[in-house]
């Protein structure tokens, strides 16, 4: 406030010496009109005057204003120093806007603002059928999610699963799971296929989702969706979804003081750790089956463990050396390390071959439990001449043949549709093998 | 239940392992019979020259830290590209996560984005809709923050019962870094949005997953960031180099990488990742959505099962990490007894809201078996619940958001591992 009354003051003095000079002017001049003309310019000197007074009382006013306000920060700011607190401060609101970045293109808008709400809004026009959805998903989906949406390996399962949500491994699919079918589209217009997302078009989109209500058994082959009939479309288990009830059911139950003693009787491990973990110095980590069992172990009560375990678990010892929790025996480890490392070698097979619980046939057959059976009799699998032939004759997978045969396929078993040029290194041979005879039938 | 030959007295076995443990305990900590070498002779280090100033514009932790990765577990998703890794939290301390070792979620890999084509859009219910270049964005007020991420499939693997030996495997879907952006509110007011209270946020990433979440407008207006720095530098391409969204507190999914599109709406997408994915199955079968906030939740990184008690018996800490989406721990407590007994810990520093707090249980092992666990409580009071109050509640098919108290079983080894307890 001080300040703008400060600059206030020779404001007026200035104008006061001008009307001082005014008058002395006109006392030693009679001239009349001068006179005149000198009033008029001492009315409009006043009439300024006034005005600039005003406008000052208006500043004045605005000062004591701002001058209250710097008072309250200044208090503020005391207190906080005070407090021993510093001048962090959030980042300020601007009022109005910074006027950064430009308007947005409607093309700009239009190419990326794709996305599609449960109520269908954001569709685009098109239509698609089962029946070129089938085409489509077998060539551009089926490779991992599988030819009838039922999941290859670890990738999503699309179908079925109805009614296993309350079981102990529920199958979360499209079908089962989904509440909006909105989703489905968004998801598979924005983001499949893996590795091309966003190349397909509309009509695809459309049909690739009809053929997954196809496979989960919502609509007969005769179904085409369109943006027309999409939002009357139904999901299974749209019902299914409660909005985050923790702060009802749990949050008032996990409050208060909590025991800080004699809070259990007895405390007991029922359960170890399903796997070890090895971690290679080269990165990642393997996961090894805990053999270990919970017999033996001690339970506890306040006065501490039961009884102390003799330090009889020599490879547990050992472990703490290596840092690795797994080494049975020496020879158990030799065939882990192979198993391990034929896994690896069998990544060149994969492309075609299978093992494991979920093995189906793909180009090659499923090879669970090769070491020991007959060649060419996986059900299911077309295999090329040579191999009925050998089956007929009923000749036997042992490690000798099936080493030759992975060494040099094309000179082992000759007319093999199997394109695969051979193992040249004898460990990857040990290794693989090792590794096949681990995968049982 | 136990062979009586097995069962001896405390007192006794003390007794009969102070000569086993002295074994193993390495030279230097009692009195040593030979004088060590590395300190009378002479070393190549203490007389040869180092490495120059210009051998190392941008540093790597040195060699014999090399075991402190990232890792990851192959079978647990099909492919690489759209998989998940750990931190190592069982070799860190402190509370700020190296941007180098935190862990990556990525649902279509991490890709390359340069600043120059980077594109910010905020469209939908607003009074401009606008285009920001990165460029454009570090000319508004910004705000520096720690913030913990956490991936709510973090201890996922854990409702079926003790999984993967390893903090870093149960635990190491999350990491905690300071953060510097602009506050959502500054971008939302620049472009004029709605921002009634019934209105949505959705966010969407440039990559091809295209990972979108729908925010509730109260969230929106509150404290989630736009970011381009972390702990001091640009981010990393993992996640989500040159902008990301910083959702506190809230589940890791949420923190869109790579942003590239702001839009305000009147109602969620219900996108696949907030629907069919991050939506946890209860027992009856139905399924909870929107369960956005991370519930207090703690681990011992060490004693744990990366990391053995290697020295015997005798003084040691035990030490861990606490977090609470909600907002600040306020407090830990750790049990060697499986829950019997718990004792208040020591908070290495006063946490952040919504950000790690460390802890150190400063304590003397007397070499006997040990059910470590660790309870955090946080400033609304709520306590971290036990692994069978939680299935009580929900069952085991939830899949996201596991806070259970997890124990480590730690023999006479020093070795520990994951266990259950009833």
């Amino acid at each position: 406030m001080s300040k703008f009354l400060n600059l206030s003051i020779p404001v007026f003095g200035g104008i006061a010496l001008l009307i001082g000079l005014a008058f002395g002017m006109s006392s030693r001049n009679h001239n009349a009109e001068k006179i005149e003309t000198l009033e008029t310019r001492l009315a409009q000197i006043s009439e300024h005057a006034s005005n600039a007074e005003k406008a000052t009382k208006v500043q004045s006013d605005r000062a004591v204003e701002l001058e209250t306000k710097l008072a309250e920060i200044e208090e503020v700011y005391a207190e906080l120093a005070k407090n021993g607190s510093d001048l962090t401060q959030a980042a300020p609101a601007v009022p109005g806007t910074l006027g950064i970045g430009r308007p947005a293109h409607a093309k700009e808008i239009a190419a990326w603002d794709v996305d599609v709400l449960p109520d269908g809004r954001g569709l685009p026009e098109g239509s698609g059928d089962v029946f070129v959805g089938e085409e489509v998903f077998a060539e551009k989906c089926a490779a991992c999610h599988g030819d009838f949406a039922e999941g290859v390996d670890n990738w999503p399962v699309l179908a079925g699963g109805f009614d296993t949500l309350a079981d102990k491994d529920p199958v979360k699919t499209v079908g089962s799971y989904w509440p909006h079918l909105s989703t489905a589209w968004d998801y598979i217009n924005r983001s499949m296929p893996f590795g091309a997302a966003g190349t397909l078009t509309p009509d695809e989109t459309y049909a690739i989702v009809a053929y997954i209500l196809y496979s989960n058994d919502l609509v007969d082959d005769e179904f085409v969706l369109s943006k027309d009939n999409f939002s009357e479309f139904e999901m299974y288990n749209k019902d299914g979804f409660v909005i985050d009830d923790r702060p009802a059911t749990e949050y008032a139950n996990w409050q208060g003081e909590p025991c800080m003693s004699d809070c259990k009787d007895e405390v007991n491990i029922t359960m170890r750790s399903v796997f070890l973990v090895d971690t290679p110095p080269e990165g990642g980590s393997d996961s090894v089956p805990n053999m270990a069992t919970i017999d033996g172990l001690p339970s506890f009560t306040k006065e501490g463990p039961s009884f102390i375990p003799v330090a009889e678990e020599k490879p547990v010892e050992e472990n703490v050396e290596k840092a690795s929790l797994a080494t049975p025996s020496a020879e158990v480890a030799g065939t882990a390390d192979l198993i391990k490392a034929g896994k690896k070698v069998f990544k060149k097979c994969s492309a075609c071959h299978q093992v494991g619980d979920k093995a189906k046939n793909r180009s090659g057959p499923v090879l669970n439990g090769i070491v020991g059976r007959t060649f060419g009799t996986v059900d299911g699998f077309k295999y090329s001449k040579v191999f009925k032939a050998a089956a007929e004759e009923g000749r036997v997978w042992d490690e000798a043949n099936l080493a030759e045969f992975l060494k040099k396929p094309k000179a082992y078993m000759k007319q093999t549709k199997m394109s695969f040029s051979g193992l040249k290194k004898d460990e990857d041979l040990m290794a693989i093998i090792e590794y096949l005879k681990s995968t049982g039938q | 239940m136990h062979e009586k030959s097995k069962v001896r007295s405390r007192r006794s076995f003390l007794k009969g392992s102070a000569a086993v443990l002295t074994g193993s305990v390495v030279a230097g900590s009692s009195q040593a019979s030979d004088p060590d070498p590395l300190i009378t002779e002479l070393q190549d280090w203490a007389s040869s020259t180092g490495v120059g100033v210009d051998e190392t514009p941008y540093g790597m932790p040195i060699s014999f830290e090399s075991h402190v990765v990232r890792r990851n577990v192959e079978w647990l998703t099909a492919d690489p590209i759209s998989s998940i890794n750990f931190t190592p939290i069982h070799a860190l301390d402190g509370t700020i996560t190296p941007q180098g070792c935190a862990f990556e979620r990525h649902h279509s890999g991490a890709i390359e984005l340069r600043k120059e084509d980077y594109r910010l859009m905020i469209n939908g219910l607003v009074d401009r809709e606008l285009v920001f270049t990165y460029d454009d964005l570090e000319r508004f007020p910004r705000e520096n923050h720690v913030y913990f991420c956490e991936c709510a499939a973090n201890t996922g693997m854990e409702w079926a019962g003790a999984q993967l030996n390893g903090a870093q495997f149960t635990h190491g879907m999350i990491h905690n870094m300071e953060y510097t952006g602009i506050p959502l509110r500054a971008l939302l007011n620049e472009a004029g949005a709605d921002i009634s209270s019934d209105k949505w946020v959705y966010v969407e990433g440039a990559d091809a997953s295209s990972n979108g979440r729908s925010i509730p407008m109260e969230k929106a207006l509150d404290d989630v960031l736009v970011a381009f720095k972390a702990n001091g530098e640009a981010l990393r391409m993992e996640h989500g180099y040159p902008v990301r969204l910083v959702v506190p507190g809230w589940e890791g999914n949420m923190w869109v990488k790579w942003l590239r599109r702001i839009e305000v709406s009147d109602a969620p997408v219900e996108s696949r990742e907030e629907t069919s994915k991050y939506t946890d199955v209860l027992e009856d079968g139905s399924a909870r959505k929107w369960t956005w906030v991370m519930d207090a939740k703690s681990v011992i990184t060490s004693p744990s099962p990366q990391m053995p008690i290697k020295h015997g018996a005798g003084p040691m800490v035990i030490s861990g990490l606490a977090w609470s989406g909600h907002g600040q721990i306020t407090r830990v407590d750790v049990s060697k007894d499986g829950g019997i007994t718990w004792e208040t810990a020591r908070l290495g520093k006063q946490g952040d809201k919504k950000a790690l707090t460390r802890f150190y249980l400063d304590t003397n092992w007397d070499g006997a078996p040990m059910l470590l666990q660790a309870r955090a409580m946080d400033d609304t009071g709520y306590v971290q619940p036990t692994k069978e109050q939680l299935r009580n509640q929900r069952g085991e098919n939830s899949v996201y958001h596991n806070n259970c108290i997890q124990t480590w079983y730690v023999n006479t080894q020093g070795i520990a591992e994951n266990v259950e307890v009833s």
